[in-house]
């Protein structure tokens, strides 16, 4: 056997053992955690995500200048939401020809149907709102339909969480695909799923949305990140979420 | 109860991650000279630039989070550092099982081992990166004398 072969060998040994299966099965984020984060997921009144759900349930009865509420039409505390179609969100929109999230939809109303004040997709209200519409849903299956229109959106999505990124050039499968229960500097990686977001990140010590959970990941990777709103965090999303289907809603999940 | 949870967790985050780079340092100036290198036989024999690695310093990037970071992927003898991954394989002993220009070739760019690999680039040509931060532009997440300072250090390990 020439150097080259034995070479050839060794290597896809490596890549055999440091390779494991493609995650067939979604798995939360919380299965891999630290018993103590858990416990303080579950513990409604300690769960520091509880601060931003609560701050969104206000803003969700305040009326808007034109004196209505997200309340007036959807009841007190949502109660006339569908809890069912939360989880199915990003949803396409006839009208808009895009995929609408749920942060979106949530600022149409605040913005146009109430009439503002206009709140930006990276505000911090924009998303407590999210997180409290969202958290009106916890426990619901999530269930996004990726067929028809959404389907080259869902495609954009998946593209991007395959693409290499900044000076680490390393794509987020990669590591979220291929090595899910593994330690990262004393981390442990988990699939990257979306179900517990709007959730709290302990490291950043506040709640985050997916687009900015997107952000931290790719400013890890000394990538530039891309605007929270932007079509390549919705297109992130649309695929993330649907790559979550299965999974129930956590918001608001405590994280790393 | 909560209150004792959450200064837990705050004291265990602050010993594991911020993996968040220290972009500020080398930002102001412009890149240094990318200096290319040739693979032979899954090597790179010269060093790069034919610049001279120090252990000592190696060492030190390699545990650094705002560095090398390799503890966060492979475990390394530096007792001082609690935190590793195992993404990678233990590194341990590496020097006594590969020749320097085979481990200066893992450092610098381990896709030529393995396509679909996790482990970052160190010191793949910039132009062929995607969207690196704009202070980081032009730029390789290690430069040459670091690379060659990491390489002394892995041959180091006996
Ligand atoms: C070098 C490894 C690595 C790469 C590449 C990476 N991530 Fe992550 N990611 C992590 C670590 C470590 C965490 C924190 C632990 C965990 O929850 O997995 C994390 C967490 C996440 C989470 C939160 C999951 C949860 O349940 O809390 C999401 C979402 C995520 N990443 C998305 C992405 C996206 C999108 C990309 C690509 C732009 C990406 N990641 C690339 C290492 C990585
Ligand atoms: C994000 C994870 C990650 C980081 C960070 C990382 N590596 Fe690796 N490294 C790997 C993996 C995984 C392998 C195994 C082969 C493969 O899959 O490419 C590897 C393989 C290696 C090998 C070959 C080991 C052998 O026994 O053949 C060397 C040498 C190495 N790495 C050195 C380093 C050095 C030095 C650093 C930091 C400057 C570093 N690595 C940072 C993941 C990483």
């Amino acid at each position: 056997m020439s150097t080259q072969s034995i070479f050839c060998f060794l290597i896809s040994a490596l890549m055999l053992s440091f390779t494991p299966a493609h995650a067939e099965k979604p798995v939360s984020g919380y299965d891999y955690l630290l018993p103590e984060m858990q416990e303080m997921q579950d513990d409604e009144f300690g769960n520091p995500g509880m601060i931003a759900v609560d701050a969104g349930a206000a803003l969700f009865s305040k009326p808007g200048e034109n004196n209505k509420s997200c309340a007036s039409c959807h009841g007190d505390g949502g109660s006339k939401l569908d809890i069912k179609n939360i989880a199915r969100y990003p949803v396409y929109s006839i009208e808009l020809k895009k995929p609408m999230t749920l942060r979106g939809q949530i600022l149409i109303c605040q913005n146009e149907r109430i009439g503002g004040p206009a709140l930006e997709y990276a505000s911090e209200k924009a998303l407590q709102l999210e997180a409290f519409v969202r958290r009106l849903a916890v426990g619901e299956t999530i269930n996004v339909d990726v067929s028809g229109a959404m389907s080259p959106y869902y495609d954009a999505g998946k593209k991007l969480f395959h693409t290499r990124w900044g000076q680490v050039d390393i794509a987020c499968h990669q590591c979220h695909d291929y090595h899910a229960g593994r330690t990262f500097r004393g981390q442990i990686l988990s699939q990257g799923q979306s179900n517990g977001f709007p959730g709290y990140r302990y490291t950043a010590g506040k709640v985050v949305g997916t687009h900015e959970r997107i952000t931290g990941c790719l400013t890890n990777l000394r990538a530039e990140p891309y605007p929270i709103g932007s079509e390549e965090y919705i297109n992130f999303e649309v695929y993330m979420n649907a790559r979550s289907n299965g999974l129930q809603i956590e918001t608001p999940g405590i994280r790393y | 109860m909560q209150l004792i949870h959450l200064f837990r967790l705050a004291l265990l985050s602050l010993a594991i991650l911020s993996v968040t780079p220290a972009f500020a340092a080398d930002a102001e100036s412009t890149p240094p000279p990318y200096y290319k290198w040739k693979i032979e036989n899954y090597a790179i024999n010269s060093p790069l630039n034919n610049l001279i690695g120090d252990a000592k310093r190696g060492q030190e990037i390699a545990g650094n989070q705002s560095r090398g970071n390799c503890l966060a992927c492979h475990l390394l003898p530096i007792p001082e550092e609690q935190f590793f991954g195992n993404l990678g394989p233990p590194l341990t002993g590496i020097g006594s099982r590969q020749s320097v220009g085979m481990i200066r070739l893992h450092v610098v760019d381990q896709s030529r081992f393995n396509p679909e690999t996790v482990m970052p680039g160190y010191y793949r040509p910039p132009s062929q990166l995607n969207r690196v931060a704009k202070e980081l532009e032009g730029r390789t997440w290690l430069n040459a004398q670091e690379i060659e300072d990491v390489v002394a250090y892995l041959a180091s390990l006996k």
